[in-house]
């Protein structure tokens, strides 16, 4: 809406990131079907690179952040079905919610989900791979960074693509190319940390904040125009 | 009398589908006005225009004094359209629905606790997850986020499908209500003799374009003499055609 | 009432054909691009002459192993097409720019024709680099850091166009397309920056670098190239982007007989809604 002061947008944002949780509590799709497919990933992962710890071991970079863009594209197509389900969809546009409030609380949903699941994983590549993790801080900032690039574009193309013909198979396609930078980004970043070599992470660090803010500020531009039947 | 809705000429396409094809439409504030017409003639477009979600590309249009060709957006959350569709969450609750649409159009906590209590979903309802409603059931909860919200314009599309008989008088006396409370009411229906009994003006549409404008209703049962006098009676369509 | 209203379509309807048909009686060739082609035509053959035989083989610096020999002419026909591919990406985003600005159709149909080109320009970027990898490296692909954004961002085009291919409404493909075609470019520097780091963390050049020494001969090729490709680039722009606005304007002539064809239902229904209705459609024809 044209009335779209700071305090409104973070209003809007905080009812919808509200609106999204308590959706997430009452239908369990999350916590029940993309948690156990993104721990089967990593199972898949073992089958395919032999029962070899060491493989594992080296690989549980590139392998866990493989596993989160795996389970985003899953998260995405679960939220925005929602949006774009039974008429909510024009709902949201005669809401008087702002877009850009809209735009921050979807992906502050996703984001939420997506941390959970990398809490999951990071416990799931510990027992499965044996990896002993190093460097917290630099993990934890490093996770913290890529959620937001993969929930600030994955809202901006989840948004794109819903209630559009074969949006199943487009939004793949639209979507890994373009967080390709942060799979290689997150995966050198947490590889600089498990080697405790964490000058290099944090460069990669900062890739993944210029991402994250890059989109953020895309989505916060362009999410009235995607809202759009026409 | 202000106008509420004022069409001049309005056109809207579905695609390529012109389902508008030049509409002629005036409602005043305080009104309650009737669309009828055969299935797609543009009864749902006419509704959803008003709602600033189609856009019109010609002629004129405004709506609540807002020009719909020149932000559509600016109307749409001081209108309520009721559609086919629900437009919930399936997974949440009745009252999780209303209340987050409430508060979506800045509407407090109790306007929407009142407004479930008026449609009659109050108690065990309120906690039932709208997947498992039936479909007058879901009606009703639409209908609730509407009376939460309180719009300047309801647009209502069909809205006694699905409801029983106590739900339609609840409808019709909603309606009354909300023309007392200051606010204008258009709706499309296919049971006339219902709707024309509430309706103050009966509009027939057909081949998206107001075929009859006849005021006021209840006076003539459907298919009686058109006026031939005073009233924008006739819209001489067929002269666009020929010339 | 329908065989009176049935007439003045179907001519209408004729009458826009044709018309179309007078404006570009040879599809989407004018005389000027007609020239232009022919032009360019005699220009590749007389481009593959002096780029394959006439100019010098590569000899390096003082003959050096670094030289590149015959190898140096595939870079003739690589560089410039993939300076093209960035132009026309370029294009598109900047095309993009201007729709979400002036929202006009033309500039969706430019942003379109030109990721099209660009499409077909980066295939054979990637061809020609991996040819040339073949013979400089041994094997048909390098994770080398340019061949790797460029194959990014060939994928990235891909689905640019596979979106538009899905959303059937002319409006709303084009607000879409546009934010994808911004977005899609905006991703390029990041694409480019992240892979050459990932690159770099691993070896710095241990493969043969592409720069043989620029002169006389091989300089005139290439820029020749540069040149041609450019050429190539405008002239397949202005048939793609006459083919897209000759389309929109046959949808567009639609409008007037889809009204009138809508306006004719209400007729086409009014029998059953009553004799007065029609004798008052038929006041409406005959004042």
């Amino acid at each position: 809406m044209s009335a779209g002061t700071p305090s409104t947008l973070f209003r809007d944002a905080a009812l919808v990131v509200g609106k999204d949780l308590r959706l997430e509590w009452r239908s369990r799709v999350i916590t029940s079907q993309v948690l156990p497919f993104a721990v089967l990933v990593l199972v898949l992962f073992a089958f395919a690179l032999d029962p070899d710890r060491r493989i594992l071991g080296e690989a549980t970079p590139g392998l866990f952040w493989l596993a989160v863009l795996f389970s985003t594209l899953l998260a995405l197509q679960r939220a925005f079905a929602v949006e774009a389900a039974d008429g909510v969809t024009d709902a949201l546009r005669l809401s008087g919610l702002d877009p850009a409030g809209i735009f921050l609380g979807k992906a502050a949903g996703i984001a939420v989900h997506l941390l959970a699941l990398e809490l999951v994983l990071g416990v799931g590549v510990t027992f499965f791979y044996g990896t002993t993790p190093h460097g917290p801080v630099l993990l934890v900032a490093t996770c913290l960074a890529a959620t937001a690039g993969l929930a600030a574009v994955g809202s901006l193309y989840g948004v794109l693509s819903a209630g559009m013909r074969a949006r199943d198979t487009l939004l793949p396609l639209l979507l890994l190319p373009v967080v390709a930078p942060v799979l290689i980004a997150a995966t050198q970043a947490f590889a600089a940390a498990y080697d405790r070599s964490s000058g290099e992470g944090w460069r990669w660090f900062g890739l993944l904040v210029v991402f994250a803010l890059l989109y953020l500020a895309i989505g916060i531009f362009a999410f009235e125009t995607l809202l759009e039947e026409s | 009398m202000e106008p509420v809705v004022d069409f001049r000429g309005a056109v809207c396409l579905l695609g390529r589908f012109p389902a508008l094809a030049g509409v002629d439409l005036d409602v005043a504030r305080g009104e309650i006005v009737l669309l009828q017409g055969p299935n797609g003639a543009g009864k749902t477009t006419v509704l959803r225009a008003c709602a600033g979600l189609v856009p019109v590309v010609e002629g004129d249009a405004s709506v609540l004094g807002v020009d719909l060709r020149a932000d559509r957006r600016a109307v749409r959350h001081r209108v309520g359209l009721l559609g086919h569709a629900s437009g919930l969450y399936e997974d949440l609750t009745v009252a999780d629905n209303v209340r987050f649409w409430a508060r979506a159009g800045r509407a407090h906590d109790a306007d929407a606790d009142a407004a479930m209590a008026r449609l009659g979903l109050a108690g065990r309802l309120a906690d039932v997850a709208v997947a498992r409603l039936s479909a007058g059931q879901r009606r009703r909860t639409s209908l609730a986020v509407m009376v939460a919200r309180r719009p300047e314009l309801w647009l209502l599309d069909e809205p006694h499908a699905a409801l029983d008989q106590d739900g339609r008088d609840l409808v019709d006396s909603l309606m009354a209500d909300a023309v007392a409370a200051g606010a204008t009411v258009l709706f499309a229906s296919h049971e006339l003799d219902r709707a024309q009994a509430v309706a103050h003006r009966t509009i027939t549409i057909a081949g998206g374009t107001v075929a009859v404008d006849r005021s006021p209703a209840g006076t003539a049962a459907p298919g009686a003499p058109a006026p031939t006098g005073a009233e924008p009676a006739v819209e001489p369509d067929p002269e666009a055609v020929v010339s | 009432m329908n065989t009176t209203t049935g007439g003045p379509l179907e001519d209408r309807e004729t009458g826009s054909g044709a018309g179309l048909l007078r404006v570009h009686p040879d599809g989407t060739a004018s005389p000027g691009s007609r020239r232009f082609g022919i032009v360019l035509s005699v220009s590749v053959v007389v481009f593959l002459a002096v780029a394959l035989v006439i100019s010098p083989p590569d000899s390096g610096a003082g003959a050096s192993e670094n030289a590149m020999g015959e190898m140096v002419r595939i870079m003739y026909v690589h560089v410039p097409v993939a300076n093209a591919c960035y132009l026309a990406f370029f294009m598109t985003a900047l095309a993009s720019v201007m729709y979400l600005w002036k929202k006009t159709e033309g500039w969706d149909s430019l942003a379109a024709a030109s990721a099209e080109v660009g499409v077909v320009f980066t295939a054979l970027t990637l061809a020609t680099g991996s040819i040339w990898g073949k013979i400089a490296w041994g094997t048909w692909w390098e994770w080398d850091a340019r061949l790797t954004s460029t194959l990014l961002m060939l994928v990235v085009y891909i689905g640019y166009l596979a979106l538009r291919r899905a959303i059937l409404d002319p409006v709303v493909r084009a607000k879409r397309a546009a934010i994808v075609g911004l977005v899609a470019f905006a991703n390029v520097p990041i694409v480019h920056y992240s892979v050459t780091w990932w690159r770099g963390l691993h070896q710095e050049a241990t493969i043969s670098r592409f720069d043989p020494t620029i002169d006389g001969g091989k300089l005139f090729a290439l820029m020749f190239g540069l040149l041609l490709g450019v050429a190539l680039y405008v002239w397949l722009m202005i048939h793609r982007f006459r083919l897209q606005y000759a389309e929109a304007r046959l949808e567009s002539k639609g409008l007037d007989v889809a009204l009138a064809e809508r306006r004719a239902e209400a007729v086409a229904d009014r029998p059953q809604a009553g004799a007065p209705l029609a004798a008052a459609a038929q006041k409406g024809t005959n004042p």
